[in-house]
């Protein structure tokens, strides 16, 4: 695989940087990919555009931030309105259609709808939105392997909500299944 | 607390998270490292039993690591009451014997500076981490290369130090362990200008085999069979530095910030005293540049254009020269400054030659292309530096900038 560019973005607090972080050690540990993982910081990173970027190769990673994304995910309608000048052509938007209103004003790229906070509920909590986001990211790039981030996800959330998060990731999976 | 009492702080872990706990250095392998979390680990496995600190953005991290790490390694943590004094513990830890860290940012790293001239004066090994932010003042919290002359040029008087730029999670846990030699083989303060991009970056770090890793301790009187009554604090003998006693070690142990003849006194002042004094610290560093420094370049030969960088910046403009590169520009070049002080000027002559442009992308307003206009004073027609504030430069940040000065 060449460089493949992953942006996440939403409100503080959805978890983006943490399923950016269980992403990056799926790719990195499980996948045996290269996997540089950044995130937003500063005043920024708490409102509405809460960021992170995971960038993915076989090869040597440079650059360790997006220059041209394949994929943004936005759980916000903010994320979607200031990141979204940096999606490539032809690349794929996959955005929460109960927080994010408005149809981005581009045809060029592809777009999901994925309502992760209704199918979040469904599980128990809203808090595991942020895993619906990940298992539909997941089926629909196919860049990292769900066995990796199956045991990404094992280590790096609460053991308590192990069971949940797990349901949370696979019906993300299945929504974008069908 | 006794040395072998790792239990203070378990209370708070769960039961979970006490069967994880890491009793030493982490086990060669591979993990998935946040950068701050690997300097920490690589100053554990160097030999770092000493940290002491003031919490600032972005180094707190390097701290919050510490604070878990060093109880469960049988070292000390201290959260002190500000920056003058954590620099200054370092130098107490230093002389009981201790491999010693504090971490910091811009200003706490102005308040540090007196400690650090103390140290090259005293010949105290001991290594700071600047995280840099952007200044001057309070600046902003995200990513900087400002500091970049400070670290050589902050600390009042003369002397010499040495310091390390990393790029790369892997390079926080490599560059700390080889400033913590370089300090205890120099016995002099090392400064590790990592910045908020390489810190807060998450990446794999591969933990080689212990026996791959050099560790450098710092000689002492004893290893050379010198007994108390011949030992001369200051008296480098025949090698790089004076042996170092620990207190306790049964030796007289001098730690002056006063000019001092090698038996240590002061109240023998000459005007040449002094200048053997000062010559000595300054000399042991800096006529060692070339032994000291790393610089790597990649496509140096009959490069006409050098595109020069180092830290985060790296790379972004090894990234920019190889794009470039693949659309044809065969006479673009890269070098790039692993440490920045002392700047080896004779290696940086051997691998540059004649060439019409050097870029220079660096977080700051074009600091570090100085020495380097020095070091390349006859060889280069155009210095072009490229400033970033407050954030990592694009590679295209760099490319439009090549493109607009070559015409191309």
């Amino acid at each position: 695989m060449k460089r493949y560019e992953i942006r996440i973005a939403g409100f503080g607090g959805q978890g983006v940087v943490t399923i950016g972080k269980i992403a990056g050690v799926a790719a990195a540990l499980y996948d045996k990919k290269n996997a540089v993982q950044t995130q937003s910081y500063g005043p920024e990173s708490r409102g509405g555009a809460c960021k992170v970027e995971l960038v993915l190769s076989d090869g040597e990673i440079h650059y360790p931030k997006v220059r041209s994304a394949d994929v943004l995910v936005a759980l916000s309608q903010t994320a979607q309105d200031i990141y979204l000048k940096d999606l490539r052509a032809g690349g794929l938007l996959i955005v929460d259609p109960l927080t994010v209103l408005k149809d981005p004003p581009r045809q060029d790229i592809k777009i999901v709808k994925v309502p992760t906070a209704e199918i979040a509920v469904e599980v128990g909590n809203k808090k595991f939105q942020n895993l619906v986001a990940l298992g539909a990211l997941c089926q629909l790039t196919g860049v990292i392997s769900q066995e990796a981030l199956e045991k990404s996800i094992a280590e790096n959330v609460p053991p308590k909500t192990l069971t949940q998060n797990l349901e949370a990731f696979k019906k993300g999976i299945e929504y974008v299944r069908k | 607390m006794s040395e072998n009492d790792l239990t203070a702080f378990e209370p708070l872990l769960s039961d979970e998270e006490v069967k994880k706990v890491v009793r030493g250095p982490l086990p060669p392998g591979d993990y998935y490292l946040f950068g701050s979390d690997a300097c920490v680990e690589g100053a554990i496995l160097a030999g770092c039993r000493y940290y002491a600190g003031y919490p600032i953005t972005p180094a707190s991290e390097i701290m919050e690591r510490s604070a878990q790490r060093m109880p469960q390694v049988g070292g000390r943590f201290i959260q002190m009451e500000d920056e003058i004094s954590s620099a200054c513990s370092l130098i107490g830890a230093s002389w009981a014997g201790k491999k010693a860290l504090t971490a910091t940012s811009g200003p706490g790293f102005s308040l540090m500076m007196e400690a650090v001239s103390f140290a090259i004066m005293s010949e105290t090994p001991f290594v700071i981490v600047n995280v840099q932010r952007p200044g001057p003042g309070q600046g902003y919290i995200n990513s900087s290369q400002e500091d970049v002359m400070q670290a050589r040029w902050g600390h009042h008087g003369g002397g010499s130090l040495i310091a390390l730029a990393p790029a790369s999670v892997q390079e926080m846990y490599d560059f700390t362990i080889a400033a913590f030699n370089y300090a205890e083989e120099w016995r002099v303060p090392v400064i590790l200008l990592a910045d908020e991009t390489v810190a807060h970056m998450r990446e794999k770090l591969t933990v080689p085999p212990k026996t791959a890793v050099r560790v450098f301790n710092r000689v002492k009187p004893q290893d050379l069979k010198i007994s108390p009554a011949d030992f001369l604090p200051y008296d480098p003998l025949a090698g790089k530095t004076p042996p170092m006693p620990a207190w306790g070690d049964g030796y007289h142990v001098n730690v002056v910030g006063l000019v001092h003849h090698p038996d240590g006194n002061i109240s023998k002042y000459s005007p040449e005293m002094h200048l053997a004094c000062v010559s000595r610290i300054y000399q042991k560093i800096e006529d060692h540049a070339e032994e000291i420094a790393q610089i790597e370049g990649l496509h140096l030969e009959g490069c006409r254009n050098l595109v020069v960088a180092y830290g985060s910046t790296t790379r972004s403009a090894i990234e920019a020269v190889l794009d470039l590169r693949s659309q044809g520009w065969s006479d673009l070049g890269f070098l790039r400054f692993k440490t920045l002080w002392p700047l080896p000027e004779k290696k940086i002559r051997s691998l540059v030659g004649q060439v019409e442009n050097v870029f220079f992308p660096e977080m700051n307003m074009g600091y570090f292309v100085h020495p380097l206009k020095e070091a390349l004073r006859d060889r280069v027609k155009q210095f072009v530096s490229i400033p970033s504030l407050g954030q990592l430069h694009s590679p295209d940040q760099i490319i439009a900038k090549i493109k607009e000065v070559t015409g191309k």
